[in-house]
C-alpha cells in the first residue's frame, strides 16, 4: 500500500515485559511515514510512552526491531538518535540551569556545535526569547513545556516525538503549540504525539492509531477514523408495522427490522445537515406514524470493543 | 566519538561546580587549616618527626588524599544520582552518546573538581609547613589516578543508589573509616604488630603511601606495590562501570 520510500520509522513486532513480569506492548507493528503527523491515542498506561522510550532508546525492547531512516535503533543508535528529537510526558528539568543553557546543552549532547543563532530563533518562536535567562525553576509549567520543546528542537531533528505535549496546559498555549507543529511538519519534520483526546488527535494528526493494553488496535487516516465515530444511527418505532419501505423513503440509508416495527437511519452526526429533519418529513408525508425515536453514536469504545472482538 | 556531547556534560557538570564554587572551596580549606592548627601545631608539636619528616609536614599527602577520596566519590556519585532523580536522564539515554562518552563526561568532570580541590589544599597547607615534592610526576600520576579511579566508584554509586541517603552510606561508612585506618595521619610503624597486618588489606594504605613516598621518600609499602595496587582499583572499577552499561543495570529498563 506504501511507497517503501515513505517509510521513515518501521517498527516491526516490538514486545516489551517490564522486568516485574508486565507486558507493555505485545508485539506492536507499526509504520511512520516521512513529513506526516501520526498521533497515539489511548488511555492511560496504554502503552504509549513505552513505545515512543523504545524508539528513542530509553527502553530496551524484548524482541523485536526498529528502524529509522533505514539505520537499527539498537546497532546504528547514533544514526537513528541523531535524527530524533524527544519531548518527554513529565516535566523534567534542572532547577538551577538557564533556559538558554540548557538547550544549548542538549545540542550539544547531540553531536551538534554550539550554535547561538540557532538557538535563539528557536526560542523567539516559542516565546521563550524573553525568559532566556531566568533559571528553569523560575518557569510556569507551561513556559517548562516549552523549553522541553525547544531542548527536542536544538539539533534540529528530522523527527519529534511529543509524549502528551498538551497536557496540563491551557487553551491558548494548546492553540499556540499546535501552530508550533503545524509550522514544524510544514519544513518536513516527521511528528509523532501521544495524547488522551480524540479531540487534538483530529486537530492535528494526518492518521491516527488506537493502542489499548500494548497493543495498536487500528491505524487510520484522521478523516475516516473520525467518519467511523461520527457515525449515529437513529431508531424510529413505528405504529403500524410497515412491509416495505414506500418509494419516497428510497433515497434515505434506511433498514426496516425484521418485525417490521423499527426503521433504522444511519447517518453521520459530524455533517452539517444529517438528514434528519428532511426524514421526519418524509415520514409524516407517508403518512408513517412513529411512536418513539432514539439515536444511537458508536464511541471511540464501541470502535476499541468491535476491534477487540474482531481480533479475537 | 561524539566530542560535542562529552564537552557538554563536562561542562554541565563543571558549571555544577562554579554555583557552588564558596562552598566546594572553602570548606576543604577551612577543614585542612583546622587540621594543622589541631594535629599539626598543637599535637605535632609532642609527636617529634616520623622518618625524619616534621609531622605537619607528614599530614599533608594524608590529607589531600583523604579529600581526594571523599571528594570524587560523592561529586560523581551526586553527579550521576541527580539526573537519575529528577527524570532528566531520559535525555542523555536518548542522546546519540556512547557509554564511554558519558563516563568520560562525568567522570572526568568529577575527578578535575577533586584535582583541583587537591591543589586548593596543598597550597593551603604551605602556609603551615614546608611543602617539597621529590617525585613531581609521580605525586600527579597518584593524584589524578586516585580521583579518577575514586570518581568512577562514586559513579558506581551514584547508579546503584535508590536515594540519598545512601549516597552519603558509602562515603561516609567505607571511605572516611578506611582513609583514617589507612596511614593517612601516623606511620603503621607506629601500630602494634597484629594491626599492621590487618592494615595491609586496607587498599586506601597503599594510595596514602605511594602518594607520601612521591613527597618525601618515606613509605609503608614499596611504591611499586603502591602503584600495581592503584592500577588494579582503577581496572576494577572501570570494569564494573562496563558492565553496567552492558546490562543497563539499573539505568534502563
Ligand atoms: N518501568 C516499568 N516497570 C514496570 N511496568 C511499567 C514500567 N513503566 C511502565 N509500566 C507499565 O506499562 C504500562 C504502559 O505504560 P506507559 O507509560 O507506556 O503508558 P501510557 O500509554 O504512556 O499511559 P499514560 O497515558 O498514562 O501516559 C502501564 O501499565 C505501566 O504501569
Ligand atoms: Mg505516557
Amino acid at each position: 500500500m506504501n511507497n517503501n520510500a515513505d517509510i521513515l520509522i518501521d517498527i516491526k513486532n516490538i514486545t516489551k515485559k517490564y522486568d516485574n513480569g508486565f507486558t507493555a506492548l505485545d508485539d506492536v507493528s507499526l509504520q511512520i511515514k516521512k513529513g506526516e503527523i501520526i498521533a497515539l491515542l489511548g488511555p492511560n498506561g496504554a502503552g504509549k510512552t513505552t513505545l515512543i522510550s523504545t524508539i528513542c532508546g530509553i527502553i530496551t525492547p524484548t524482541s523485536g526491531s526498529i528502524s529509522v531512516g533505514g539505520f537499527d535503533t539498537l546497532k546504528d543508535y547514533r544514526d537513528t538518535r541523531k535524527m530524533i528529537g524527544l519531548v518527554p510526558q513529565e516535566l523534567t528539568t534542572d532547577a538551577f540551569e538557564t533556559v538558554f543553557d540548557t538547550v544549548s546543552f542538549t545540542r550539544g549532547l547531540f553531536g551538534k556545535p554550539r550554535d547561538n543563532s540557532i538557538i535563539e530563533k528557536i526560542l523567539k518562536d516559542l516565546s521563550l526569547w524573553d525568559k532566556k535567562d531566568n533559571k528553569l525553576r523560575e518557569l510556569s509549567g507551561g513556559m517548562k513545556r516549552r523549553v522541553l520543546i525547544a531542548k527536542a528542537l536544538s539539533h534540529e531533528p528530522d523527527i519529534l516525538f511529543l509524549d502528551e505535549p498538551t497536557a496540563g496546559v491551557d487553551v491558548e498555549l494548546r492553540k499556540d503549540m499546535w501552530n508550533v507543529m503545524r509550522a514544524l511538519s510544514k519544513t518536513g519534520v516527521t511528528i509523532i504525539l501521544t495524547t488522551h483526546y480524540i479531540e487534538e488527535a483530529e486537530e492535528m494528526a494526518d492518521r491516527i492509531g488506537v493502542i489499548s493494553k500494548g497493543r495498536i488496535l487500528l491505524v487510520e487516516q484522521t478523516s475516516e477514523l473520525m467518519r467511523k465515530l461520527g457515525h449515529k444511527e437513529m431508531i424510529v418505532e413505528i405504529s403500524e408495522p410497515l412491509d416495505t419501505l414506500p418509494a419516497s423513503l428510497q433515497a434515505f440509508d434506511l433498514t426496516l427490522s425484521d418485525d417490521r416495527k423499527f426503521i433504522t437511519y444511519s447517518y453521520n452526526a459530524n455533517q452539517e445537515h444529517p438528514g434528519i429533519t428532511r426524514l421526519l418529513k418524509a415520514l409524516i408525508d407517508a403518512d408513517i406514524r412513529t411512536t418513539d425515536i432514539s439515536t444511537k453514536q458508536s464511541s471511540l469504545e464501541d470502535i476499541f470493543v468491535n476491534l477487540v472482538r474482531d481480533a479475537a | 566519538m561524539n566530542i560535542h556531547a562529552i564537552s557538554s556534560i563536562y561542562r554541565f557538570e563543571m558549571n555544577r561546580m562554579w554555583r557552588t564554587m564558596g562552598q566546594s572551596i572553602v570548606s576543604p580549606v577551612i577543614s585542612t587549616s583546622l587540621y594543622f592548627i589541631v594535629f599539626g601545631a598543637a599535637i605535632g608539636r609532642q609527636m617529634g618527626e616520623i622518618d625524619g619528616i616534621s609531622y605537619g609536614a607528614f599530614l599533608v599527602p594524608g590529607l589531600v588524599m583523604l579529600s581526594l577520596l571523599t571528594q570524587s566519590v560523592s561529586n560523581a556519585a551526586f553527579g550521576i544520582y541527580f539526573p537519575k532523580f529528577t527524570g532528566t536522564i531520559y535525555e542523555i539515554l536518548s542522546a546519540p552518546v556512547s557509554a564511554l562518552e558519558i563516563v568520560i563526561g562525568y567522570v572526568g568532570a568529577a575527578a578535575t573538581k577533586s584535582l583541583i580541590l587537591g591543589v586548593i589544599i596543598m597550597l593551603t597547607a604551605t602556609l603551615f609547613v614546608d611543602l617539597k615534592i621529590a617525585h613531581p610526576f609521580w605525586m600527579l600520576f597518584f593524584l589524578v589516578l586516585t580521583a579518577t579511579t575514586f570518581s568512577l566508584l562514586g559513579f558506581i554509586i551514584g547508579i546503584w543508589a535508590d536515594g540519598f541517603d545512601q549516597l552519603q552510606i558509602v562515603p561516609l561508612l567505607i571511605i572516611t573509616p578506611l582513609t583514617f585506618l589507612g596511614g593517612s595521619f601516623y606511620s603503621i610503624k607506629m601500630l602494634p604488630e597484629f594491626w599492621q597486618t590487618v592494615t595491609l588489606a586496607n587498599p586506601v594504605l597503599y594510595l596514602v603511601s605511594g602518594f607520601r613516598w612521591s613527597f618525601y621518600e618515606i613509605s609503608d609499602v614499596s611504591p611499586g606495590i603502591s602503584i600495581a595496587m592503584i592500577l588494579v582499583f582503577l581496572s576494577l572499577c572501570a570494569g564494573i562501570v562496563y558492565w553496567i552499561f552492558k546490562t543497563g543495570y539499573r539505568i534502563k529498563s
